[in-house]
């Protein structure tokens, strides 16, 4: 680049292009560095160390790591509690704020409703174990009130903390994330479409299966897609509440990077997040495609 | 809609608020119920637990911690990224896309992803630079640039940026007039928003601190709980009681705040 053909050309056409560094650039470069070194090269430690081996060698050891049983079996746990609670969570958050949005317009139970929403959604991590564990789990008030009344919600085995448990834990932020994220494709919804609608004799049924539902549907998806990224990154909640170890992809990590055994094998765990990187960069791109689509009709 | 449709409506509503209510209402509650019993079957209702919040040594250490952490987060974060993004809008807007695509990027990185990477960069700062707990605010920076971004790309949106820097520069300001008398008090809602969720976000940490060996305030919930299941209960419920305040000041004041906005042409 620095000493491509033109000189001149690169000197007065474009005066801060070419080899020479421009004064404006100064201006970024503390950030540049700064991200640089805390986000890019970790990044980058993930995705080399994923193909080499601790001599510094290429390899794909690390890869075919992940294909051993149980680690794909820790995969299809973690995709299978993330898909379960994102399209759970989604309906149940769609109804939610289909509820919210047919009130006042500004009325308190929209605002107070939001606001929760925003902290609930929030709420991940080693409180929301506590609370499920102070709710649900044997000792918990609503497991203690249903049998005191002859209703016992384990009896087979307490699932609190298997994939079921966990999932109905995530349920607890999915659902507000998806009021927070889908409200605004439902505030687009115009009243008039179903006046019109109804102008031409159509039902309720049409109304949604013609009309309301073929224009939500990119915005749904989309925020399932989102819903699934956020539960499949999650990873504070299993830990709190997993104390004994769980197979999930997040906990494998945690066993890899804190156990004597990342010494055995260090490019490994760099191997799973390269994993959970490609995967959650895949959904969010599909869910920036939808969301798109979904501000190109209701906005 | 005619009648029968909008009583069945109002049913639906009824039902979908009482149960989603329900869900969400219970665990808070069950907490409080928890985190307040006594020792013992028929034992009376106590603040015991509570109370142990103040008498737990590592809790209250983990506690101050946390709180540093999230000042220097937050003040590390304005100081890094409010320059950046109005010095980018200014004299480099063709970099404009990649500083949002890099600030947007840790949204695509799981936590628990980049503390994998990020570990080697600790050990060297442990030995090299500081061993110190508060070092974590250099990860707790990178975990916070996305909401810190977007509020404060709204903030500075909602100003005349170009106008008012050029107007101080030909009275003969600095940039660093610009920034603290121009800037700044024009956009004190967006500064304050990104703060708090910077602190919110912080507070709420465990990810990283707890892979790279740091006792702080999530950690020491976690590590209490094995022990005294009361105890850390009590500080769950009081952490999230602390976010819904801080929400509560975010929407109060920014809204009041929000008024005070310089609108081009306005004042001409």
């Amino acid at each position: 680049m620095t000493v491509a053909g033109s000189p001149v050309l690169t000197s007065t056409a474009r005066p801060t292009r070419g080899g020479r560094l421009s004064i404006a650039w100064i201006g970024a470069l503390p950030f540049l560095a700064y991200v640089g070194l805390f986000l890019l090269l970790p990044t980058a430690i993930i995705v080399i160390g994923s193909f080499t081996t601790p001599s510094g060698s290429f390899s794909l050891s690390n890869l075919s790591g992940i294909y051993k049983s149980y680690m794909v079996k820790a995969f299809t746990t973690s995709l299978e509690v993330s898909a379960v609670s994102a399209v759970t969570g989604a309906v149940f958050g769609a109804l939610l704020a289909y509820a919210v949005v047919t009130g006042k317009p500004n009325g308190v139970l929209r605002r107070s409703i939001m606001s929760a929403s925003g902290v609930l959604a929030q709420f991940g991590g080693v409180a929301l174990a506590f609370a499920f564990i102070a709710t649900i789990s044997t000792v918990g008030f609503v497991y203690l009130f249903l049998k005191s009344h002859g209703i016992d919600i384990y009896p087979k085995q307490v699932w609190l903390y298997d994939p079921p448990g966990i999932t109905l834990i995530y349920l607890y932020f999915q659902i507000p994330l998806m009021v927070l994220v889908f409200l605004p494709a439902l505030d687009g919804i115009r009243p008039q479409w179903r006046e019109a609608t109804q102008s031409l004799g159509g039902s309720t049924w049409h109304y949604w299966r013609h009309v309301a539902g073929p224009l939500l549907a990119p915005a749904f998806f989309g925020c399932t897609l989102l819903l699934f990224a956020n539960a499949f990154s999650a990873y504070a909640t299993l830990s709190a509440l997993l104390t004994n170890g769980g197979n999930y992809v997040p906990l494998q990590i945690q066993a890899l990077i804190t156990s004597e055994t990342e010494r055995s094998q260090p490019g490994l765990a760099q191997a799973l997040a390269l994993a959970m990187i490609f995967i959650v960069v895949v959904v969010m791109t599909v869910y920036t495609v939808l969301q798109r689509r979904t501000s190109r009709w209701l906005s | 809609m005619n009648r029968a449709q909008r009583r069945n409506l109002q049913i639906f509503r009824t039902v979908v608020l009482l149960l989603m209510g329900a869900f969400l209402l219970t665990p808070i509650g069950a907490m409080l119920e928890f985190s307040t019993r006594g020792n013992g079957v028929d034992a009376p209702r106590t603040l015991e637990a509570w109370a142990q919040i103040g008498q737990t040594p590592g809790l209250v250490k983990a506690i101050t911690v946390s709180l540093e952490l999230a000042a220097i987060t937050s003040l590390g974060m304005l100081a890094l990224l409010l320059p950046t993004m109005v010095w980018v809008r200014l004299r480099l807007p063709r970099i404009r896309r990649v500083v949002e695509f890099i600030c947007l990027l840790p949204l695509t990185v799981p936590a628990i992803a980049l503390v994998v990477g990020l570990r080697p960069i600790y050990v060297w700062i442990n030995i090299n630079v500081t061993p110190s707990i508060l070092s974590l605010s250099f990860a707790y920076l990178i975990l916070v640039l996305p909401y810190s971004y977007r509020a404060m790309d709204a903030g500075l949106a909602s100003i005349d940026l170009k106008t008012l820097s050029e107007a101080a520069r030909s009275l003969g300001a600095g940039w660093g007039t610009v920034m603290l008398r121009i800037v700044i008090p024009n956009m004190p809602s967006a500064i304050l928003n990104a703060s708090l969720l910077s602190v919110a976000l912080v507070l709420g940490e465990y990810t990283v601190a707890n892979l790279l060996n740091f006792q702080n305030l999530q950690v020491a919930v976690a590590y209490v709980g094995l022990t005294s299941a009361g105890t850390s209960i009590a500080v769950a419920v009081a952490s999230l009681l602390l976010a819904f305040v801080l929400l509560m000041v975010l929407t109060l004041v920014g809204g009041r705040l929000q008024q005070q906005h310089y609108v081009p042409g306005q004042r001409a």
